[in-house]
């Protein structure tokens, strides 16, 4: 190795210096407390305590309100990536009006809003008054929180399906067609196929944020509906259960795992999750 | 179907404005109540000058996304050089580890940063949150600057070295101008993603310190006062002007580029 590139080599150290300090021992501190009691011996019963039936109950609904909010989320988003992917360059510009932009009004305020357009005397209750409709109880349900989550989480799932379907050449949708493939035909065998490894990516980019939120629930749940997030977030803030906490933290990993294995066998090219 | 599909992606953009619109009206209502317009005031604006507790708070998230942002572009863009010269293996353990904090649950990320400060008993506030920043921000430097070093041209930097350019100095006039526009958009993202964090932040500060997110949240529950919705507006039209403003001069100096070649 020349001197040089001995010298490149370490700049790369500050970086993996922080990575293990900030990013692996945290981890190993959340496993080491997850499986340890008060006194430091070793026990399983933080985890065992997902078993709990207010714990399970948690875990449950949040696993339910996340896959029904990815699941909208990629109803919404695929139709909208089909168009944009095939608009051309100015898409690039407008993505980033979808991802970017709206994140400087602060995410707590945007999801409060929704308060304002939901609630009793809300703009859409107003509007159904106003039409001499019945009001709708829309606000503190499971409703309200899978809006929060899909209105939160919809650009995880634009930017990764945006991403394949503009990488297809469009020369093999041109092939489709010159082989006498109709539109639904080309769509269903060539552009949803190759779409795959975006939707996985979105799938799982919406998932985890959904199922491990206690902020959504917090706003739009009025703190009747608890999430897994709330119940982790209460032991470490006001009950000071950093082993409880830790414990159920690890049942979240074991998801979060899964979900990061499914990322790394569909993410193939080894581009990352951007 | 042209103006189906115009209508749809429509749709979606009112879906994600709405809120945003309606806080930014929100903000000139004179009643406080969030259902009921009160008629037009500037009182919000002129009141958020004197609240000491909401310019603190501003004052913190914005040194923080500054700071975290430059810190973690020098980190992540260093580490990008220095990876170019790896094996292809390490290099994908290093990846595999920056892709953790984007593809770790939030709450995992905070809970486990607690831990790590409360076991090595610093006192959390403005500095451990800082820390825990730059940590989330990191990837987002990375994985936009990586795909740069892709498209560039090594021989230009040997060249340069052939000519007698130090390695520094080739690094800066070949290399930086290159990679340039993924430094720049991966420090838009570390500072938007700073700016915008509420969990980790959460998790990692303690009493004395509090950032627009946090402050925000601990109001939620007595209802938010309207200075808060004046604040957010003035946030979001500087960053937006600022930025329309960055692109306007980027676009200027590149078909100048463009002319002169």
């Amino acid at each position: 190795m020349s001197k040089t590139s001995k010298h490149t080599a370490m700049l790369g150290l500050p970086y993996y210096a922080w990575a293990i300090v900030f990013i692996i021992v945290p981890l190993f501190m959340v496993v080491y407390y997850g499986l340890t009691d008060k006194t430091g011996a070793f026990t399983l019963d933080n985890v065992m305590a997902i078993a709990h039936p207010a714990h399970a109950k948690a875990l449950w609904t949040s696993l339910v309100l996340s896959l029904e909010s990815t699941a909208v989320c990629l109803l919404l988003a695929y139709p909208l990536c089909l168009v944009l992917a095939r608009s051309g360059k100015s898409s690039n510009s407008f993505l980033v009006l979808f991802l970017i932009v709206p994140m400087w009004m602060n995410f707590l305020l945007r999801t409060y809003a929704w308060q304002s357009i939901l609630e009793k005397t809300g703009i859409i209750n107003t509007a159904l008054a106003a039409l001499h409709l019945p009001p709708q109880h829309l606000i503190n349900t499971k409703g309200g929180i899978i809006l929060g989550m899909v209105y939160d989480f919809l650009p995880f799932m634009i930017l990764p399906i945006y991403n394949a379907l503009a990488k297809i050449d469009r020369n093999v949708i041109h092939a489709a067609h010159d082989l006498g493939a109709d539109d639904l035909q080309t769509f269903l065998r060539v552009i949803l196929p190759l779409s795959m490894p975006g939707v996985i990516s979105g799938i799982t980019m919406v998932f985890i944020p959904g199922m491990t939120t206690f902020v959504i629930s917090a706003l739009l749940g009025g703190g009747k509906i608890l999430l897994i997030g709330n119940v982790i977030e209460q032991e470490f803030t006001l009950a000071y259960d950093w082993n409880m906490g830790s414990g159920l933290s690890l049942v979240l990993l074991v998801f979060i795992v899964i979900n990061i294995v499914i990322q790394m066998l569909t993410d193939k090219d080894g581009e990352g999750v951007l | 179907m042209k103006a189906l599909k115009k209508f749809y992606v429509g749709l979606i953009f009112v879906f994600m404005y709405s809120p945003i619109v309606l806080l930014f009206i929100q903000s000139f209502n004179r009643s406080k109540s969030r259902g009921h317009w009160g008629g037009f005031t500037l009182q919000w604006y002129a009141q958020l000058l004197d609240d000491e507790s909401i310019l603190e708070a501003l004052r913190n998230s914005i040194l923080l996304a500054v700071l975290s942002a430059a810190i973690a572009v020098v980190l992540g863009t260093a580490a990008c050089v220095a990876m170019q010269k790896m094996r292809a293996k390490s290099r994908a353990v290093v990846m595999g580890v920056t892709n953790v904090p984007m593809l770790n649950a939030d709450i995992v990320t905070g809970v486990a940063l607690m831990l790590l400060f409360l076991t090595i008993k610093i006192e959390r506030g403005f500095w451990t949150v800082l820390l825990a920043h730059i940590t989330f921000n990191i990837p987002y430097v990375i994985l936009n600057v990586m795909p740069r070093f892709r498209e560039l041209n090594p021989h230009i930097y040997e060249a340069a070295l052939d000519l007698g350019a130090t390695p520094v100095y080739a690094f800066f006039k070949t290399v930086l101008p290159e990679i340039m526009p993924g430094v720049g958009s991966g420090a838009l993202m570390a500072f938007t993603m700073s700016l915008d964090d509420f969990i980790i932040t959460h998790f990692t500060t303690g009493s004395g310190t509090q950032t627009l997110s946090t402050k925000i949240y601990s109001e939620v529950k007595m209802g938010i006062k309207p200075e808060i919705y004046a604040l957010s507006s003035v946030i979001f039209v500087t960053v937006l002007v600022l930025l329309i403003l960055v692109n306007r001069v980027q676009y200027r100096l590149d078909r100048q580029r463009l002319e002169a070649e």
